[in-house]
């Protein structure tokens, strides 16, 4: 007993062929957007890997652009299939390699859940990856004067624009490192000299943000400097003072970006599984529909199409049999060989 | 006759297939050109805020403008061409074809418009811009005044989006109060001395806002005190070329503005040669087909030409032409017998002879 059969006369054959050839093209395009969406998850991460260290992992961005690929190749072949089904001359080309082309898909398919799931559990990796990167960001903001680090502060300064945030977790990460380099300390100052001999490590530390904090939203010009004493601004109480600096961490900010961008993605492969599952089903009932046709001279005779020869449970164990005959034979051969030697 | 071409019937049939393909193509072409005016002219309301009129407005007006009847009437081109092979059909787009010529030697010609003022109209948009910029800078301070609390917001949004500082220069910002006096402690010193010291009783200093500090300078950011060179470590005034933004936002803005202008140009001129080679093929179509139908043999030659008689004499024509419509608009109302004059004026002849013919039945009666 077939499972879920159709009955097709020649009117629903060409309608189905027609239809599939339009889905298959779909498909495509599906392709062509999981692959440029992958480029561009590549790009995005490039761009701000500076506040990664470097890290970053680009696994999820190379598997979509691989997968954006197969998916144009494997549907462009389907809709060429789908084009030449209603021709009994060419489709019989494709005849044989349609049973294998069903098994790529299906495996394909499985390709595409893993890099469905990853887009959704690499989302921890980059959190990590942000919160060490970050904190190196902060501590060699200084740094213009060393190659290799002489412009994470003009980086970070523009993530801290851009992203409208301020430090790693808060503004106050930016009260426990040196920000301002030795070069343009006056050392012989009493001030400087104060603030170096007050903490173990010889940094000058103060309670202070770079101008990128600022936040353009406020009615008051930026206070940057002395942010934690009341006294040393005019009508301004730290605790109340909300506008002045950003509030939020780069860590979240950033965050929340890339894990939008990646679970976007996530859905969007979960949407193109679903896609290509619908191709393959409308593709095995087409070729069951033309194989089953009672008089193949005549066109206009009814066939019968379905999605699997016998049911689940029968197909499946059909397969758990062949599994266990192919190994069962390979143990045959073994010894049946050395006989056949002696 | 100018440009004669001679035309068979599979000759005229591949023109109207190939002019058919070319209106859709000259119908994206107009709805390229409205996308492109409407982009325009969002990214000019964007800014509207730093701007003090809106004469630049014009060139997207007239893009969008232009844009939506290229369409129509390229579409209407399409059904032409459609109808064309249909000796049937054809004759009924007769007088809607001068029209249509019309129509688009005229989009022609304002497509050409736009890119000449385009240019010209530079020297308005800096203008505006400095008036605007002069007005954001001195109304910075008033976050509190109902209509002017966002200028703040939008110049230190500006400043950091176009890497700018100030109208001109930096120095712009010396010259306002831009901290409101309800930020100011008035018992102190120091900033007693600083609004006695001008007559206007502002509160000046030499120091900028945070928008007006540059990133990529290897030193933390210095805001204030800029002019004086001991207030901070080794610093040098004059020397000092990377701590804030030297460019003005006024010319920060007409270069990023003219620089949109500027791209468009190619497009738009390709878009006029497009429809300039519509309106020819168009007119070889329409003059080959009418031809055609008038010869005794519909699928034989019929010569198409894009002038019946030459530039001059035709110029005289419909010089003529336009004169005897006006003339007749003058006579008409004095006359009696009101013949419908526009049918007339095309048949100079024939008028007279009415003319001759209607005074005769009035004596008689």
């Amino acid at each position: 007993m077939p499972f879920m059969p159709v009955k097709f006369n020649l009117q629903k054959r060409v309608k189905l062929a027609q239809g599939l050839w339009m889905l298959y093209w779909f498909s495509v395009i599906a392709g062509i957007l999981i692959f440029s969406l992958g480029i561009f998850f590549k790009i995005e991460l490039r761009k701000r890997s500076e506040m990664m260290d470097n890290n970053e992992s680009h696994l999820v961005p190379n598997l979509l652009i691989l997968v954006g690929l197969l998916a144009c190749g494997l549907n462009a072949f389907g809709g060429k299939v789908c084009h030449d089904s209603l021709d009994p001359i060419k489709f019989s080309k494709w005849k044989p390699m349609l049973k294998t082309y069903l098994l790529l898909c299906c495996s394909f398919n499985v390709l595409l859940v893993l890099v469905s799931l990853l887009c959704f559990l690499m989302q921890f990796s980059v959190y990590l990856t942000l919160a060490e990167g970050l904190s190196y960001a902060i501590r060699f903001y200084k740094d213009t004067d060393t190659p290799g680090r002489c412009f994470m502060k003009r980086t970070l300064d523009m993530t801290q624009i851009e992203f409208h945030c301020c430090g790693n977790n808060n503004f106050r990460d930016w009260f426990e490192v040196q920000w301002i380099s030795n070069r343009y300390l006056d050392m012989s100052n009493d001030v400087v000299k104060d603030r170096v001999l007050s903490n173990v490590e010889g940094k000058y530390l103060m309670d202070s943000v770079p101008f990128s904090c600022c936040n353009p939203g406020s009615p008051r010009p930026c206070i940057q400097h002395h942010l934690t004493n009341n006294s040393a601004h005019y009508d301004y109480d730290h605790r109340t003072e909300e506008l002045n600096i950003w509030t939020r961490g780069c860590l979240e900010a950033l965050f929340s970006y890339y894990s939008s961008l990646m679970s976007s993605i996530g859905v969007f492969v979960l949407f193109a599984i679903i896609l290509e599952s619908v191709d393959m089903a409308g593709l095995k009932y087409l070729s069951t529909a033309l194989e089953t046709m009672a008089e193949p001279e005549n066109p206009e005779c009814e066939s019968e199409g379905w999605l699997l020869e016998k049911g689940v449970k029968e197909t499946f164990s059909d397969l758990l049999t062949k599994l266990k005959t192919l190994g069962r034979t390979n143990q045959v051969e073994g010894g049946d060989a050395p006989e056949a030697n002696t | 006759m100018l440009l004669k071409i001679t035309f068979t019937q599979q000759r005229r049939v591949r023109l109207a297939q190939g002019l058919w393909l070319m209106s859709w193509l000259a119908v994206m072409s107009g709805a390229f050109i409205f996308c492109l005016g409407v982009y325009l002219k969002t990214e000019l309301l964007r800014r509207a805020e730093v701007m003090d009129n809106t004469e630049i407005h014009v060139v997207p007006n007239i893009l969008m403008m232009v844009g939506l009847v290229s369409i129509g009437t390229n579409w209407v081109a399409t059904r032409v061409c459609q109808d064309s092979l249909d000796a049937s059909r054809f004759p009924r787009w007769k007088l809607l074809l001068m029209a249509w010529f019309t129509v688009a030697v005229l989009l022609c010609c304002l497509l050409l418009a736009v890119v000449v003022l385009s240019y010209a109209l530079q020297g308005r948009l800096e203008e505006s811009l400095k008036v605007g910029l002069r007005n954001g800078i001195r109304f910075y301070k008033d976050t509190d005044v109902p209509g002017r609390c966002f200028q703040k917001e939008t110049i230190d949004r500006l400043q950091m989006e176009f890497r700018c500082c100030g109208n001109n220069n930096f120095k712009d910002w010396f010259e306002v109060q831009w901290v409101s006096n309800r930020y100011l402690d008035f018992t102190s010193k120091d900033v007693k001395d600083r609004i006695r010291s001008n007559v206007d009783g502002r509160y000046l200093l030499d120091g900028v806002p945070f928008s007006c500090c540059n990133p990529a300078s290897p030193r933390p950011c210095l805001q204030y005190h800029l002019t004086d060179n001991s207030a901070h470590y080794s610093y040098d005034y004059q020397a000092e070329e990377l701590n804030l933004y030297s460019r003005g936002c006024r010319q920060a803005l007409t270069d990023y503005y003219m620089e949109m202008m500027n791209s468009t140009g190619p497009g738009v001129l390709s878009v006029i040669l497009i429809q300039m080679s519509v309106l020819v093929s168009l007119r070889y179509l329409q003059t080959a087909v009418e031809g055609a139908t008038a010869l005794e043999d519909p699928e034989g030659e019929s010569v198409g030409y894009l002038l019946e008689k030459g530039v001059k004499e035709t110029f005289e024509d419909v010089k003529a032409n336009v004169l005897n419509i006006l003339k007749f608009a003058q006579v008409d109302p004095s006359a009696a017998e009101g013949s419908p004059g526009a049918e007339d004026a095309e048949k100079p002849a024939d008028n007279t002879t009415e003319k001759a013919a209607s005074p005769t039945p009035s004596p008689a009666s």
